[in-house]
């Protein structure tokens, strides 16, 4: 059966995958909606994908997914990456909020937003980080008041990524300012309300999708609030999860490093990469990037069979941006001054998007929580460390 | 930091004091912005006013001749602020060039013009996308007393506003020959190159340029590596300036920002991670003022302490900068942020004269490993 399976999804990639978007960088389809809604391929393969129900391929027909088994949807991920295909749907609205209204959203709410999430057509942002509360996140300060129909939000969110974009946001906001965690919702809002300003803010990789976002009386009706009044942070802790999960993922993947640097660096007389210093980090890495991927695949395996441990979350967090840093150091020495381009002549395609990569890449460890905090949080979850002087996100 | 002279002294306090003022780091974002390559301007004081062109020029050809070590501390303040300027490129692989293989005719044609600032010098060595001395492909052939040129030089430092460049090449016997090529000379197509470290480079083309017998410099390759040794110093010493300021502003935030109602240096995963830098930063200094001192004193062990230095600054700078990032959380993600600036730079000067690896490896045949 699961060779029929992967039969089918061959053929199915083969006939309906766009080849122009062929191991293209998915990052920026992610998160930058005009980019991605510029490219007609795109839209037909999101298209495509969101009719067969593949784009949130273990989700609820009922919610445009495709209900798919742990062991259909790996081989669906195997014959993506066969020929160099992204999941279209693979975005803030899909890795995060979904699983978090399946688990905690009423029915209206999962009937009113799944759908489009697993359809691509709506863009999520997740309103999170304040300018004060980043690490410690549960000291956010945007309020939220009831004002009898409906609740009034008043506050500032930061570093909200595609917010320019976003048709929605999930925000966490306080509702009770005499509980540091137990003050917090979790609230969905419409960035058309009325009140809803974004600005965006330039990356040092010369990316503008990351936004500051002014929330000034924005009105937003009762039914917007998922779970319980002041019970937001457990589900947020929840769906940082989720984030962390989708974090890891592919990591330790990305085209072979191999042939690059035979053909950059160049070979000896015996084949072996000319710069013997570089080559044994890109062994070293190559290594490392095996042991994580198989550590992926022995965890996805455990949690097929019910024996899932999230406190581990955090740990595969890290060492996943760190192969993936790791990894973007490397093309950018294989390259070595090629390079170093930022735009325009000189510098083919492949050279100016590893640079864009390599800086892009610092924020792998900064953001769904940085990389000291997960290791706070595992050191306290994960092996039951004493309380340091400082309490972990 | 080593002993100083008290000329050496005078010179450190004066850069510290004129770049914070005339070149703080907004000055450099001007110029990366409107991609000028160099502020034209603030060149004219620091080779005019200040007179750190002239740092390595003989006092007959109108420079003060204080040596490396003395240009070190010069470039170490202007790394701390990232300053654009085409010093090295002129002030040390320039004059190190005509110094170190220049006749009388050819040190007397120029050296005075660089310690004025009037002439900007390019020195043009690596292709392919690679620093390797050894692998020089452009082509210098006979054409009656001088040579003709064919060749791809990029990235080349100051390459565009360059008067003169000096360019490495490969004659018809295969050996290495510097020669003094005029900017504008017929046969030279330069492009500017737009990096990420938002720092004057080209690429330039040479078809056919000729040049005469008197464009030679005399000593082949022992002389390019000379010469490159020289700019490779100079550069470590810059990129010691940019990590420890790297690593100054990182601590003054580790003292500033509040998370969980605490300084967040207050937190010891930060905290060793910045004495860790410290100590890198320490034995940096120690590395790149041991070879500019053996510079000075043309020693026989300059090569080695020169890719020790080149080395170790490569890698202090990437890790000073990545924790500058790391450490400042979101903001220090941010265009607006300087972290961004100085993690960029970190990828073009290691880069630059030889990444880190080279060093290693020739360090390692230096030392007979
Ligand atoms: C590219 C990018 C996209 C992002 N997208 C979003 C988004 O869409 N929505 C959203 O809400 N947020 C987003 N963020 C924000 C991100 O979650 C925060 O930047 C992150 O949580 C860190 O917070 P901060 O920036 O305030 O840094 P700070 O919390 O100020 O941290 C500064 C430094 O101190 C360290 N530190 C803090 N506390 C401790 C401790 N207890 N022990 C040891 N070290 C500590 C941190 O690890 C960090 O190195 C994004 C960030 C980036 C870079």
């Amino acid at each position: 059966m699961s060779e029929a399976f992967r039969a089918e999804a061959r053929a199915w990639m083969e006939d309906n995958f766009p080849p122009s978007l062929a191991f293209k960088n998915p990052v920026p389809y992610q998160n930058d909606a005009p980019y991605a809604e510029g490219d007609p391929d795109w839209i037909v393969w999101r298209d495509r994908m969101a009719e067969k129900g593949w784009g949130a391929p273990g989700w609820p027909k009922i919610y445009g997914g495709g209900e798919l088994g742990h062991a259909e949807i790996k081989i669906l991920t195997e014959e993506m990456r066969r020929i160099g295909a992204f999941n279209p749907m693979k975005m803030t609205g899909y890795t995060m909020l979904g699983p978090t209204l399946l688990e905690f959203g009423t029915e209206e709410q999962k009937a009113q937003h799944l759908p489009g999430v697993a359809a691509g057509t709506s863009r999520w942002c997740q309103g999170f980080s304040e300018p004060g509360a980043g690490s410690d996140l549960a000291s956010l300060q945007t309020r939220c008041v009831d004002m009898g129909d409906h609740y009034l939000v008043e506050g500032q969110k930061i570093w909200t990524s595609g917010a320019n974009h976003a048709d929605w946001c999930f925000a966490l906001v306080r509702t009770d300012t005499s509980s540091k965690q137990g003050g917090i919702s979790f609230l969905l809002i419409d960035m058309k309300s009325e009140g809803v300003e974004t600005r965006p803010i330039t990356l040092i990789s010369g990316s503008t999708h990351f936004c500051e976002m002014f929330l000034n009386a924005v009105k937003v009706p009762k039914d917007n609030l998922v779970g319980e009044l002041n019970k937001g942070w457990g589900i947020a802790k929840r769906l940082l999860q989720f984030e962390r999960d989708s974090l890891s993922e592919g990591r330790g993947e990305g085209v072979p490093l191999l042939p690059l640097a035979q053909e950059r660096v160049g070979t000896d007389a015996d084949g072996r990469i000319a710069d013997s210093d570089l080559r044994t980090r890109l062994v070293a890495h190559a290594m490392r990037a095996q042991a994580y991927n198989l550590t992926m695949g022995r965890i996805a395996a455990e949690g097929k069979a019910g024996q899932r441990n999230d406190a581990l979350v955090p740990v595969l967090k890290n060492l996943g941006s760190d192969v993936a840093q790791v990894r973007a150091d490397l093309i950018m020495e294989i390259l070595g001054e090629q390079g170093l381009g930022w735009s325009g002549e000189g510098y083919s395609d492949v050279e100016l998007d590893a640079s864009h990569q390599w800086l892009h890449a610092r924020a792998f460890s900064i953001y769904g929580g940085s990389f000291e905090i997960q290791n706070n949080i595992a050191a306290k979850v994960l092996l039951g460390l004493p309380s340091a002087p400082a309490p972990g996100r | 930091m080593a002993v100083l002279t008290e000329e050496q002294t005078m010179l450190r306090d004066m850069a510290a004091e004129w770049v914070p003022d005339r070149a703080p780091v907004t000055a450099f974002r001007r110029v990366a912005h409107e991609k000028l390559g160099h502020d034209p301007e603030l060149w004219a004081e620091i080779a005019g006013t200040m007179g750190w062109a002239g740092i390595l020029v003989p006092e007959e050809h109108g420079g003060s001749d204080f040596g490396y070590l003395s240009m070190g501390l010069v470039l170490e303040e202007m790394g701390r602020t990232l300053v654009a300027s085409p010093l090295i490129a002129t002030g040390v692989l320039g004059v190190a060039a005509l110094r170190l293989g220049g006749d009388a005719e050819q040190q007397t044609a120029w050296l005075a013009r660089i310690a004025t600032g009037e002439a900007i010098v390019a020195f043009a060595c690596d292709e392919d996308g690679r620093h390797d001395p050894a692998n020089v492909k452009l082509t210098a052939k006979r054409d009656g007393d001088g040579f003709r040129l064919d060749g791809v030089k990029a990235p080349v430092s100051e390459g565009v506003s360059a008067r003169l460049l000096i360019v490495a090449a490969r004659d018809e016997a295969g050996k290495i020959v510097l020669l003094l090529v005029p900017g504008d000379a017929a046969g030279v197509t330069r492009t500017r190159l737009d990096r990420i470290d938002g720092r004057e480079a080209a690429l330039i083309r040479f078809d056919g340029v000729t040049v005469g017998a008197d464009a030679a410099l005399t000593g082949g390759a022992a002389l390019l590596d000379r010469v490159l040794d020289r700019g490779r110093a100079a550069l470590a010493a810059e990129m010691l300036g940019s990590a420890t300021q790297a690593f100054e502003t990182t601590i003054d935030y580790l003292k500033t920002r509040v998370q969980f109602g605490q300084l967040i240096g207050s937190f010891q995963a930060l905290q060793h991670r910045a004495v860790a830098m410290q100590g890198e930063l320490l034995m940096t200094r120690s590395a790149v003022e041991a070879a500019l001192t053996a510079l000075d004193e043309d020693r026989d062990d300059a090569p080695m302490l020169v890719s020790l230095a080149k080395a170790i600054a490569g890698d202090t700078l990437r890790l000073c900068s990545r924790e500058m990032v790391q450490m400042h959380g979101g903001i220090g993600m941010t265009e607006e942020h300087d972290a961004g600036l100085y993690y960029k730079r970190s990828a073009t000067a290691d880069a630059t004269g030889g990444n880190s690896a080279f060093h290693r490896e020739r360090y390692a045949r230096l030392a007979g490993y």
